[in-house]
C-alpha cells in the first residue's frame, strides 16, 4: 500500500513537537474564531496568513497551522448556533434549527457534545476520503494540458456562484473583477507593464493577501459598523450548559443520521461550487425527509437535527480540500484562502504537488487527522471555555480584528501604500456585499488570474494561434459541458434553492464558507 | 436603481479597462497571443455583465441611513489616516487611537474605548512583537 507508507511519512512530519504545537494552536484559534459570530473560517484564516508568513514558518508548518484553523472554525461554528441561535459561521446555520431548541430545553451540553462527535466523525471520514480520492484525481489531472487547465479554471469560475446563486451575472462580474486585478503588474510572459500607469507600487502587481484581508476581514468590520445596535451582544452570564455527555441511547439513535450527513457532506464538498453550507443544508433536509416526514420533532430540538448538519458541514470541509490540493482549483471561499497560502509559499497546488512536495501534502493530511482528535478533546470537555469567549462583545472584538489585519499586512509589506490599498479593498468589499456581488469569485480571480492566462497563452503557443485547441480534446469538451451546466443550471434552480435555504435562517450577511 | 448605477459604473470601468489594455506596450519578447488578448476578454465580460445589470436590475438592497453612511465614511478616513501616520508616530500610539475610535463608534463609552485602545495596542505589541517577533512600525520613540 503506497498510500499508507506515504501517510506514515506524513505522520513523521506532523508529529514533530513544533508541528504538533502549531496544530494545537490552530485548532484552538480556529474553534475560537468559528465560535465568535462575525469571524468565520474564511476571514479567520485570512487574517492569520500574513502573520504566519511574518513568523517565517516553512511551508508545511504554515499549512498545518492554517488548515487546523480551518477545521477548528468548522467545529466552532456550532457553539454559538446552539447557545445563542446565531450561527458562528454560515455552514453552522442549519445547526441553529434544532440546536437552539435543545439548549432552551436545558440540553445545551448534550447538543454540544453530540454535535462535537458528529463533527469529529464527519471530518474524520472526509479526511480518509481525501487520502483515497485525491491521488486518484491527481492521476486524471496529470492528463491535463494547458488548454484543459484553462477550461478547468473556467469551470471553477462558472460553478463558483453555486447552486444558490440567484444572479449569475453578478458572479461573472465578480470573477472578471478579480481577473482584472490579477492582470495588474508586469506580464509574466513578455514582461510588458500592464495597468500600472507608471506607478512604481503596482509594478509587482497587487499582493493577493492585501485583497483577501481587505475584502474578507475589513468588509466585515464595515458591515458591523453599519448594523450595530448600541446594546448588542449577550448581556447575562455564560449560558447554562447542563450535562456534557449525551446518553448512549441518544447517541445510538443519531448514528445513522451522522452517517448519512457525512456521505452527503463529503460529496458536496468535493463538487465544485457546493461547499460546506450546502453540505449541511442537504444533510439536514435529507435527514428531515427520512426520519421525520410529518415534521413532528425536527425544529423542536431533535438531536438528529443537530447531528446530521454538523457531520455534513465538517465532511464537506474535508471534501473541499480534494479539488484544492489535487487540481489547485478551490471550490469554496475558505479553500480559496488556503490556496492563497500555497501560492504565497511558492507551492503550485495541483498534480505536481503530490509528486514534487509529498512531504507537504502528506504532512498536512496527517496533521488533519491529529488535529481532528485534538478538536474532539477540545470540544467536548473544554467546551465551557469557548462558551465564555462568546461573552466578548462584538464592539470590542471587531476593532481588534481590524487592528490584527493591519498588523499582518504591515508586517509583511512594510508599506503604507499597501495598507491603504487594503482599506480600499475593505470599502469595495462592503459595497459589493451590499449589492449582493459575491466576494469569493473576486478572490479566486485574483489568485488564479495569472495561471489562467498563462495556460491560455501556452495552449495558443502550442497550437500556433489556433483557438480551436480549447475544444480540441474530449477532456476539454467534457469540462466545457460542466462549466456551461454549472453556469446555466443555477439560473433555473437558483432562486428555488436560495428561497428554501433562506426560509430556514435569518441572517444573510455572512461570507461564504 | 442601485443595480443600474452599479452597471453604469461597471460599464465605465470596463471601457477604461479595455482602453488601458490597448496602451500596453509590447516588449522585445512576443508570443502568439500577446499581453492584450486576455485583458480584452476580461474587459468584455465586465462590460456584458454591466449591461445586464442596467437592463435587469435586482431588487433594491437595504442601504443604510445617511448617518450610518457617514459612520462608514469616517471609519474609512480614520483607517487611512492610521495607515498614513503609522510610520510617523509608531505602532503603539497610533493603534491606541485607531482602536479607541472604532470601539467608541461601535457603542462603548469614551473612557472605556480609550482603555480598550490601550489594552489592544499593548496586547498586540506584546504578543506579536515581543513574543512572536513581527516587525511593527517604529516611530521616533522606537515603538
Amino acid at each position: 500500500m503506497e498510500i499508507l507508507s506515504l501517510l506514515g511519512d506524513g505522520f513523521a512530519v506532523a508529529l514533530t513537537p513544533q508541528n504538533l504545537f502549531l496544530a494545537f494552536m490552530g485548532c484552538f484559534l480556529g474553534t475560537l474564531m468559528g465560535a465568535l459570530p462575525g469571524l468565520g473560517p474564511a476571514n479567520g484564516v485570512a487574517i492569520l496568513i500574513p502573520i504566519a508568513f511574518s513568523l517565517g514558518l516553512g511551508p508545511t508548518p504554515s499549512l498545518i497551522l492554517l488548515t487546523s484553523v480551518y477545521y477548528g472554525a468548522m467545529y466552532g461554528g456550532r457553539i454559538s448556533s446552539i447557545l445563542l441561535n446565531i450561527p458562528g459561521d454560515e455552514p453552522a446555520m442549519m445547526t441553529c434549527l434544532d440546536g437552539y431548541p435543545m439548549a432552551q430545553q436545558g440540553k445545551a451540553g448534550e447538543a454540544l457534545s453530540l454535535s462535537g462527535i458528529a463533527s469529529f466523525f464527519g471530518a474524520f471520514v472526509a479526511t480518509c476520503g481525501l487520502v483515497v480520492l485525491a491521488p486518484q484525481l491527481v492521476k486524471i489531472a496529470l492528463l491535463f494540458g494547458p488548454a484543459e487547465y484553462f477550461v478547468l479554471f473556467t469551470v471553477a469560475f462558472a460553478t463558483l456562484g453555486g447552486i444558490t446563486s440567484t444572479n449569475q451575472a453578478k458572479s461573472a462580474f465578480a470573477a472578471a473583477l478579480g481577473l482584472g486585478v490579477a492582470m495588474i503588474g508586469s506580464d509574466s510572459q513578455t514582461g510588458s507593464q500592464r495597468f500600472t500607469f507608471d506607478h512604481i507600487h503596482l509594478y509587482d502587481g497587487i499582493d493577493f493577501l492585501i485583497a483577501i484581508v481587505g475584502l474578507f476581514a475589513l468588509s466585515e468590520v464595515f458591515i458591523f459598523l453599519e448594523k450595530h445596535n448600541k446594546d448588542a451582544g449577550p448581556s447575562s452570564g455564560p449560558p447554562k450548559i447542563g450535562r456534557i455527555l449525551p446518553d448512549l441511547s441518544m447517541l445510538k439513535r443519531c448514528v445513522p443520521s451522522i452517517g448519512r450527513g457525512t456521505a452527503l457532506g463529503f460529496f458536496s464538498g468535493v463538487l465544485p461550487g457546493a461547499g460546506a453550507s450546502l453540505g449541511s443544508f442537504l444533510a439536514y433536509s435529507l435527514e428531515k425527509q427520512t426520519v421525520d416526514r410529518e415534521g413532528e420533532t425536527f425544529g423542536k430540538g431533535d438531536p438528529r437535527g443537530v447531528a446530521a448538519p454538523e457531520a455534513g458541514n465538517n465532511a464537506a470541509s474535508g471534501g473541499a480540500l480534494v479539488p484544492m490540493l489535487a487540481l489547485g482549483v478551490p471550490g469554496s471561499g475558505t479553500t480559496a484562502v488556503l490556496l492563497a497560502v500555497l501560492l504565497q509559499l511558492n507551492i503550485t497546488p495541483g498534480p505536481l504537488l503530490f509528486t514534487k512536495n509529498p512531504d507537504v501534502v502528506w504532512g498536512l493530511i496527517a496533521a488533519l487527522f491529529i488535529g481532528n482528535f485534538m478538536l474532539l478533546a477540545m470540544n467536548i470537555p473544554l467546551v465551557g471555555l469557548f462558551t465564555r469567549v462568546l461573552l466578548i462583545p462584538t464592539r470590542i472584538l471587531m476593532p481588534v480584528v481590524a487592528m490584527i489585519s493591519f498588523v499582518g499586512i504591515y508586517s509583511i509589506t512594510g508599506s503604507t501604500f499597501d495598507v491603504m490599498l487594503m482599506v480600499g479593498f475593505g470599502v469595495a468589499g462592503w459595497v459589493l456585499r451590499k449589492l449582493e456581488v459575491p466576494l469569493v469569485p473576486v478572490i479566486l480571480g485574483i489568485l488564479l488570474g495569472n495561471q489562467m492566462e498563462v495556460n491560455l497563452r501556452r495552449a495558443m503557443t502550442i497550437s500556433d494561434g489556433d483557438w480551436l485547441t480549447l475544444v480540441g480534446s474530449p477532456l476539454a469538451i467534457i469540462l466545457w459541458v460542466i462549466a456551461i451546466a454549472g453556469f446555466v443550471l443555477p439560473m433555473i434552480y437558483g432562486r428555488r434553492m436560495k428561497a428554501r435555504m433562506e426560509s430556514s435562517r435569518k441572517d444573510d450577511e455572512i461570507i461564504g464558507d | 436603481m442601485s443595480d443600474r448605477i452599479f452597471g453604469g459604473f461597471g460599464l465605465l470601468l470596463a471601457i477604461f479597462y479595455i482602453w488601458a489594455a490597448t496602451i500596453i506596450k509590447d516588449s522585445f519578447m512576443v508570443d502568439v497571443v500577446g499581453p492584450r488578448a486576455f485583458p480584452y476578454m476580461v474587459g468584455t465580460v465586465l462590460a456584458l455583465c454591466s449591461i445586464y445589470f442596467i437592463f435587469r436590475p435586482d431588487d433594491e438592497p437595504a442601504w443604510p441611513t445617511f448617518q450610518k453612511f457617514s459612520e462608514i465614511f469616517f471609519a474609512t478616513a480614520v483607517m487611512l489616516l492610521y495607515a498614513w501616520v503609522l510610520p510617523e508616530v509608531g505602532f503603539l500610539i497610533s493603534t491606541v487611537f485607531a482602536t479607541a475610535y472604532l470601539t467608541w463608534r461601535l457603542g462603548t463609552q469614551p473612557f472605556w474605548s480609550l482603555v480598550t485602545g490601550v489594552a489592544t495596542s499593548g496586547g498586540i505589541y506584546i504578543v506579536f512583537h515581543l513574543i512572536l517577533g513581527l516587525s511593527l512600525a517604529k516611530g521616533p520613540l522606537g515603538f
